[in-house]
């Protein structure tokens, strides 16, 4: 009873994962853009895919954010009636639906992701109109709270975003995203191209958000500190392929494959 | 008394690829449990894996072979081979790990650095800060400090938040690499207390402690290591 | 309406009735009877050159010309006027080319072209109003990608619409697009009503009459079928709201009617009378005060 045995050891519980995928390909005519890729995604956990420019991780992001149809592959989705979705054999309707209500997708650039034209309070607002929110004061409440927990002055609601820094168009962006309380969340880079106190202003934000609401995220990174501060899982690809996967630390402390070995090595201390 | 952690046949070895794909052990043969209310020192030279051991059983570091089960609520879990949300659980709620270094969050204060264990186990956040203000206090941090982010603090400050933070969830198990390490006397003996007070709750604590005077007053069996076969 | 397919009577030879040839405007006729049954929906016709130019009523021309027949009484009005020189030039090659009797009379006519308004007398389930449309396309400000916004008309993606409005009041306080007001159809396709004051939104809703509306240069036809829902998009707690004038009508004395404001002098004299000729006309009949 009081012994620990090797015999008693629990199994390990049998879980729904959210996100599945299995055997995920694209190819470029004859050129590799991922390969064979597989895992799964359990509510709450941010998987980090880490690789040089050209390793696939942006193609693998696209393809599993269904904005762009793999070769081959399946992905399989946790609807939130417990169904399993096969999301390319969802209708567009639906899939389009799903995309905007119950994920998120924050590009590198927010200029990609915001209507740069109309207003912070609009931007983050769309998402809710998109789905029927008829209310304008509810609408402009949710969007003001939201700037408030990006950490943008609520009195800027009525602001342009291009009169914005490269790190509140993030914020902002973030917040446009996660106004609908969507359960996944892709992050292409979601760091890149901002100062470095800025990126840590985010990073803290990213955490915090991702702790407070329980998302699930994929985020996509050639940042290995990034990764590390936000992922609770890491792939590492190279050349299409994953060729290590597991816990954030131990990749990064531990690395198996001389590719991560590498990569990890390469990391400047701070 | 109940053991809480076992270690069975544990290996580990490094092969790095990039020189030459040299391989050494720092791990064989390793063997031991430890039972609720123990502290058990690992003893042996430097060099002989004590900090590997540790992060071996944390699943920071992949174990070759061997077992490393630890009483998670009513489970026992093989840390050796667990999923990684299994892993991550068992580190919020069971296994806590004071390292030699604190890794600190940009940005983020010395109190809620300290108050973040305790929150992911569901903690409000004033009773959480109020814990760790009690510990930051007991470790003379000074106040003045606390709403800053320990980043900027000296080398001796940011070792005694790390501490801090260790002790802010009431772990079972809890790993202590050199805690004492570089500490003056008063802050030793601050440590030294809260140590105890970890295994009088039954806390199974493994330890390595360089400092002979502390580890003869806070372990209450030794652990000796060997050097690894290389094979 | 359109037994006028046979027509000889044309006051200009040398022409088809109503100027197009049978084969166009069959492939017309086919664009509308789709564009009634999907009401709302945009559909794409061959649109043809007529001689007039692109902006001139072109779309709703050909439209007129596809189901006009000899036995019908057609107006045509541009800001709610028949008098203006859109309106005149149309009703002239309309009375050229098939010899109709026109009118200046809402409740004579049997097809109502227009441009910019709808009559203020109510139409009636044997009457068609056909608007001249420039652009079409509601969603064309948000999205200049036509693939793309025929995919957001199929799957009723409408919210970023509501952008707009949202704007608008957090901008001004209130809606401001006075004209072209964005509507629901049957509570399915988005539509613009052509540039008509908003003012005439609420004419369009439940209305008797069959509403044609035909874009020349963009190439496209739609409808709305008669006893068909039309709302304007809004907000619950910034409803939709029309003009008002604190005036009354110079002329006619009217306080319900769509007015205009005309400079009188150049010393900042200036009145309001009623958009809609036929119907200040006929008011003033009605009270005995006819111009003599």
């Amino acid at each position: 009873m009081s012994r620990l045995d090797l015999a008693d050891v629990s199994p390990i519980a049998e879980e729904a994962p959210l996100l599945d995928v299995q055997g995920l390909t694209k190819l470029y005519g004859g050129r590799v853009g991922c390969e064979d890729v597989s895992f799964q995604l359990w509510p709450g956990e941010v998987l980090g895919v880490v690789g040089e420019s050209g390793s696939g991780k942006t193609t693998l992001l696209n393809c599993l954010a269904a904005r762009l149809e793999p070769t081959s592959g399946t992905i399989h989705y946790r609807m939130r009636d417990g169904e399993m979705a096969d999301i390319f054999a969802l209708s567009e309707p639906r899939r389009r639906l799903l995309t905007r209500t119950d994920w998120g997708f924050v590009h590198q650039n927010p200029r990609d992701g915001l209507r740069l034209s109309v207003s912070a309070g609009a931007n983050v607002g769309e998402r809710l109109m998109a789905v029927g929110a008829r209310h304008y004061g509810a609408i402009r409440a949710a969007a003001t709270d939201w700037l408030d927990k990006v950490e943008i002055e609520t009195q800027r609601i009525d602001d342009l975003p291009r009169d914005f820094s490269g790190g509140m168009q993030q914020r902002l962006q973030i917040a446009r995203n996660l106004v609908s309380n969507p359960r996944l969340v892709f992050m292409d880079e979601p760091t890149g191209g901002l100062d470095v106190s800025v990126q840590a202003r985010l990073l803290d934000l990213l955490r915090g958000l991702v702790r407070d609401l329980g998302l699930a995220a994929v985020i996509v990174t050639h940042d290995l500190g990034v990764a590390r501060l936000l992922a609770h899982r890491l792939m590492v690809m190279r050349g299409g392929e994953v060729v290590e996967s597991g816990l954030t630390d131990q990749v990064l402390d531990d690395p198996q494959h001389p590719y991560t070995q590498l990569l990890a090595s390469a990391i400047l201390q701070a | 008394m109940t053991e809480l952690l076992r270690i069975i046949d544990l290996e580990k070895g490094f092969t790095l690829h990039n020189q030459g794909g040299t391989r050494f052990e720092v791990l064989n043969n390793v063997n031991f449990a430890i039972e609720a209310g123990e502290c058990v020192a690992l003893d042996g030279p430097s060099g002989v894996g004590k900090s590997t051991l540790m992060r071996a059983i944390y699943a920071n570091y992949m174990p070759q072979a061997g077992h490393v089960l630890i009483r998670h609520d009513a489970q026992i879990v093989d840390m050796v081979g667990a999923p990684p949300r299994l892993v991550l659980e068992v580190r919020r709620k069971t296994l806590g790990y004071v390292s030699q270094f604190l890794r600190a969050v940009p940005r983020v204060s010395a109190l809620d650095v300290v108050a973040e264990p305790l929150r992911a186990l569901g903690t409000d956040i004033e009773t959480a800060r109020q814990r760790a203000a009690d510990l930051l206090q007991r470790l003379n941090i000074p106040e003045r400090l606390w709403k800053l982010a320990p980043a900027t603090f000296s080398g001796g400050e940011q070792q005694r938040v790390n501490i801090a933070r260790g002790f802010a969830a009431p772990y079972p198990v809890l790993l202590l690499d050199e805690p004492t390490a570089s500490l003056d006397a008063t802050n030793r003996s601050a440590v030294q207390g809260l140590i105890e007070e970890a295994r009088k709750r039954g806390a199974a604590i493994l330890g390595i402690f360089h400092d002979r005077e502390v580890r003869e007053a806070l372990a209450t069996r030794l652990y000796p290591m060997q050097t690894a076969e290389t094979a | 309406m359109m037994d006028g397919t046979s027509a000889t009577a044309a006051t200009t030879t040398g022409y088809n009735f109503a100027y197009l040839d049978e084969q166009t405007k069959r492939m017309i006729r086919r664009a509308i009877l789709k564009a009634v049954a999907v009401p709302g929906y945009q559909v794409p016709f061959a649109s043809r050159e007529m001689p007039l130019p692109y902006g001139w009523g072109t779309g709703g021309i050909q439209v007129t010309a596809s189901i006009i027949g000899q036995a019908d009484v057609l107006k045509v009005i541009d800001q709610g006027a028949d008098d203006t020189t859109n309106a005149v030039s149309i009703r002239k090659f309309f009375g050229r080319t098939t010899g109709v009797a026109t009118t200046e009379r809402t409740i004579e006519a049997t097809i109502v072209q227009t441009r910019h308004r709808v009559p203020e007398t109510k139409l009636r389930d044997d009457q068609i109003i056909v608007y001249q449309v420039p652009v079409p396309e509601p969603l064309r400000w948000l999205e200049p990608r036509e693939a793309e916004t025929r995919k957001m008309h199929a799957l009723s993606e409408y919210g970023p619409m509501h952008v707009k409005l949202y704007e608008d009041i957090a901008r001004y306080g209130r809606v401001t697009t006075a004209y072209d007001y964005p509507v629901m159809v049957d509570g399915r396709y988005l539509m613009r009503p052509s540039p008509i004051p908003k003012f005439d939104n609420p004419k369009l809703d439940m209305c008797p009459a069959l509403q044609l509306f035909g874009a020349g240069r963009e190439k496209r036809i739609y409808a709305v079928p008669p006893y068909t829902s039309v709302k304007s998009l809004d907000f619950e707690d910034h409803p939709f709201t029309i003009e008002s004038w604190d005036e009354a009508c110079a002329i006619c004395g009217s306080t319900e009617s769509f007015l205009d404001e005309v400079i009188t002098d150049d010393k900042g004299g200036r009145m309001f009378v009623c958009s809609d000729t036929d119907y200040c006309g006929e008011r003033r009949k009605e009270s005995g005060d006819e111009p003599a």
